[in-house]
């Protein structure tokens, strides 16, 4: 027996891949010489453009301001100037206003020594400030805007700060190379967020996959002054799933409905953290991430530093291209990534990896009925039973399936993974609960 | 390049097990295809007939309603595995219109009729034996003896029909089952038990094979444990208890052993109480499913007026499996309220 921890319900064991990726570095990628910057990279408002076509930037200089609380800033990730503003498909087949800047002129950051200020003086106001003006998002992949989550709302208070470096999504080392790499950093990221939410413990958790970035992460946090916990998890999916992660790490399940913050927890993705830092330490807005390149089709898997607006395509030729024809391209991890068709769709704040994916890694097969194997159940994280609630949906009985859980669901896909039957279950829950997000809003506006 | 054109773009996960209903169905089969030969070799080539009759039956049926639902579906391999254990469970000799009949019956009106794959609610092989045997009760109970014992189409009955007199008998002095087949003429020890050197059904007489099958599928994760390990303990534990009762040796002196070795337990327990479609979905719902089995068989072996308990019991198990999901629910997750989780 182990002694490492996990959620003790539900999971799945999808075959990691992260062999060819994985503690192998991040490398830089090239320049884009036309960056396709998006106005919605995070969940919540689009940023309002505030450049008009022909106007030269600098670089990190703000192109979209912010239109609301739960909304966050853009900025252009090269200097040059602004050739086009159009309307794009992102990767998630949402549509979004995007502008296009054609790399020129001089970098005002990279390149030259980076003036570092102190965070300390900050007030917690100031800081929280920072965050928001730097467009700092999620980087986990949901891209929720992290002054959100760091404001705590009367009467709350955070007990744990849980950072998540889980990575259960098979393929993807960004994260895994970057703790490698930005150890102290990410130490002295958690420093700020100490400061700022006064957690009575700090835990930073990892799969046993990654052992050599646990490693150089304890190091770190041996030599600084503060009290973090590392913890480090059983590989298994979705062990990163934000609810699952806490109840790994403290044995606490945050209630069906609520928020962690409701019981105390503030989670946030490791590569945040480090963004933290920098937009504190070297006032350097989110204009760069971490993308892991890879899948069967990839010649020269790779972990890239990249700016965000950079093209898939640009990035597949940094990889030095396919080796064979892949099925399916990936924006994000192969269990909750989106498979995209324009290769010329822009890195955002949230897309983690990039996959080209083979015929033999993705494994379809044409669906059959439902032969009542049971695995869903046993696969589901949250205690579902998917199978059910899939039946209800697919019969227009939404509130039904919502008391079977519905939106309880975490679309983690680990059901669909081992249904035998190859039923698109996730598909169905997502298109189960917008009809009954829609209904609910009805009600809502009837009882009014 | 990428031919954009080619690439789909489906809702995620993109990527997915390498398991499929029909790889399921193919390796259960392949899984009862040993125990298959051992019958075979042991009662000859009417017994392989008797087989590719079954199988035919089933297939050909499952064809024929695939041209009403305009789907092709014996690809899936269910219909070939039901026809299989239809053959399984029939006597060697018995005229080919019965296992035929049985089949039919099986694939038309317990799978195909509740709405096919998955829907029906009853085990087809189990049900299309049971139809047949109520129906032709005389060629279904007909056994020949095994070929390896050196003698050629002699019938006999089974250790479990014969055994069946002992239990109406007004004075018996044995110790147990095995003397008592010894004292009528049927000997039979623990070993040909175990190797399938005894009359029976064709499939379900080798307990060696059957269990080799049944590690492989449990190795290969078709099967979990929970069926066949609560179905057998209970039983045993039961027939441990009373099973003695009825041979005149009083409590806890149930002959274990030759309980689960004969019969279609071993046939019964790992490839038909596992049927995905007709046992219930969680492990705590299969574990009351192993023990309703192991009671009924128990229940139906020792005072029933009919030698073989398993089938039925398994169809009568598959009545209660709706009611058995619906209270062994699995717990959501998140299910107390924020106050509990803090403890407030």
């Amino acid at each position: 027996m182990s002694n490492y921890k996990t959620f003790p319900k539900g999971g799945i064991h999808p075959p990691d891949n992260i062999s060819n990726t994985g503690d192998k570095g991040i490398r830089n990628a090239s320049l884009p010489t036309r960056a396709v910057i998006p106005m919605s990279q995070h969940i919540g408002v689009p940023a309002e453009c505030i450049v008009s076509v022909g106007d030269t930037i600098e670089e990190e200089q703000l192109i979209g301001k912010a239109t609301g609380y739960v909304s966050v800033p853009v900025h252009s990730s090269i200097p040059g100037k602004v050739v086009e503003i159009k309307e794009i498909y992102l990767a998630h087949g949402k549509k979004s206003e995007a502008v296009v800047v054609e790399l020129g002129g001089e970098f005002k950051r990279m390149g030259k020594v980076q003036k570092t200020f102190n965070w300390n003086t900050y007030s917690d106001d100031e800081i929280i400030k920072k965050i928001t003006s730097m467009g700092i998002a999620g980087q986990g992949g949901a891209t929720f805007p992290t002054h959100v989550k760091l404001v705590l709302p009367e009467g709350k208070e955070c007990d744990y700060l849980l950072i998540n470096a889980a990575e259960c999504e098979p393929y993807l080392t960004s994260d895994q190379n970057l703790i490698q790499e930005k150890a102290d950093e990410i130490v002295e990221g958690l420093k700020i967020l100490k400061k700022i939410l006064t957690p009575q413990k700090i835990i930073f958790a990892i799969e046993n996959n990654k052992m050599a970035s646990a490693q150089a992460m304890s190091e770190a946090v041996a030599k600084s002054d503060i009290d973090v916990d590392i913890d480090i998890l059983k590989v298994k999916y979705p062990q990163g799933a934000e609810k699952n992660i806490i109840k790994s790490c403290t044995g606490k399940e945050v209630p069906s409905g609520k928020l962690p913050l409701e019981i105390g927890m503030v989670v946030l993705n490791v590569e945040t953290v480090f963004s933290i830092y920098e937009a504190l330490v070297f006032e350097k807005p989110l204009v760069e991430r971490i993308v892991t390149v890879s899948g069967g089709a990839v010649k020269s898997p790779k972990t890239l530093r990249v700016k965000i607006g950079t093209t898939y395509r640009e990035l597949l030729e940094e990889c030095d291209g396919i080796t064979e024809e892949p099925v399916k391209v990936i924006s994000g991890g192969p269990m909750m990534g989106f498979g995209i068709f324009d290769l010329d769709t822009p890195v955002t704040k949230g897309t983690s990896g990039i996959l080209f994916l083979t015929k033999k890694e993705v494994k379809s097969a044409g669906q059959t009925s439902c032969i009542a194997c049971g695995r869903c159940i046993k696969a589901c994280p949250m205690g579902l039973n998917p199978t059910e609630v899939n039946k209800l949906s697919l019969n227009f009985l939404f509130e039904e399936a919502q008391e079977m859980g519905l939106l309880d669901c975490v679309e983690c896909g680990s059901c669909a993974f081992v249904c035998p039957a190859h039923i698109p279950l996730v598909q169905s829950f997502r298109m189960g609960k917008n009809q009954l997000r829609a209904i609910l809003m009805e009600k809502k506006v009837a009882n009014r | 390049m990428i031919d954009m054109k080619k690439l789909t773009v489906s809702s995620s996960p993109q990527i997915h097990s390498a398991d499929s209903t029909a790889k399921i169905m193919w390796t259960v089969v392949l899984s009862l295809i040993p125990a298959g030969i051992w019958g075979v070799y042991a009662f000859g080539m009417t017994a392989l007939v008797v087989i590719l009759v079954s199988i035919a039956a089933a297939v050909g049926s499952e064809a024929l309603l695939s041209l009403i639902d305009k789907k092709m579906t014996v690809g899936d391999g269910s219909a070939v595995l039901t026809g299989l254990l239809v053959g399984y469970n029939m006597p060697p000799q018995i005229p080919l219109y019965i296992p035929a009949i049985a089949s039919v019956f099986a694939i038309v009106v317990v799978k195909w009729s509740f709405g096919g794959l998955g829907a029906n609610w009853m085990n087809p092989a189990l049900a299309g034996r049971v139809f047949v045997f109520f129906s032709w009760t005389g060629p279904m109970t007909k056994w020949l003896l095994p070929s390896v014992r050196g003698v050629d189409a002699v019938t006999g009955p089974t250790p479990l029909g014969s055994l069946k007199s002992a239990y109406f008998a007004t004075s018996l002095n044995v110790s147990g089952p095995i003397e008592f087949l010894q004292s009528e003429g049927l000997p039979v020890t623990y070993k040909d038990l175990f190797l399938g050197n005894i009359p029976g059904s064709i499939g379900e007489i080798s307990a060696l094979l059957l269990l080799l099958g049944g590690l492989f599928l449990l190795m290969r994760k078709i099967i979990t444990w929970h069926v066949p390990v609560v179905y057998m303990g209970s039983f045993a534990v039961l027939i441990w208890v009373f099973g003695g009762l009825r041979m005149g040796t009083g409590f806890f002196s149930g002959d274990i052993l030759f309980h689960l070795l004969s019969g279609g337990l071993v046939l019964g327990a790992l490839f038909m109480a596992t049927d995905m479609a007709t046992t219930p979905l969680t492990e705590k719902g299969n574990i009351i499913f192993g023990l309703g089995c192991g009671f009924l068989t128990f229940l139906i072996r020792i005072y029933g007026s009919l030698p073989e308990a398993v089938s039925l019991s398994i169809i009568v198990m598959n009545m209660f499996v709706p009611v058995i999901d619906r209270y062994t629910k699995i717990k959501k997750f998140g299910s107390a309220d924020v106050r509990e989780v803090r403890g407030e």
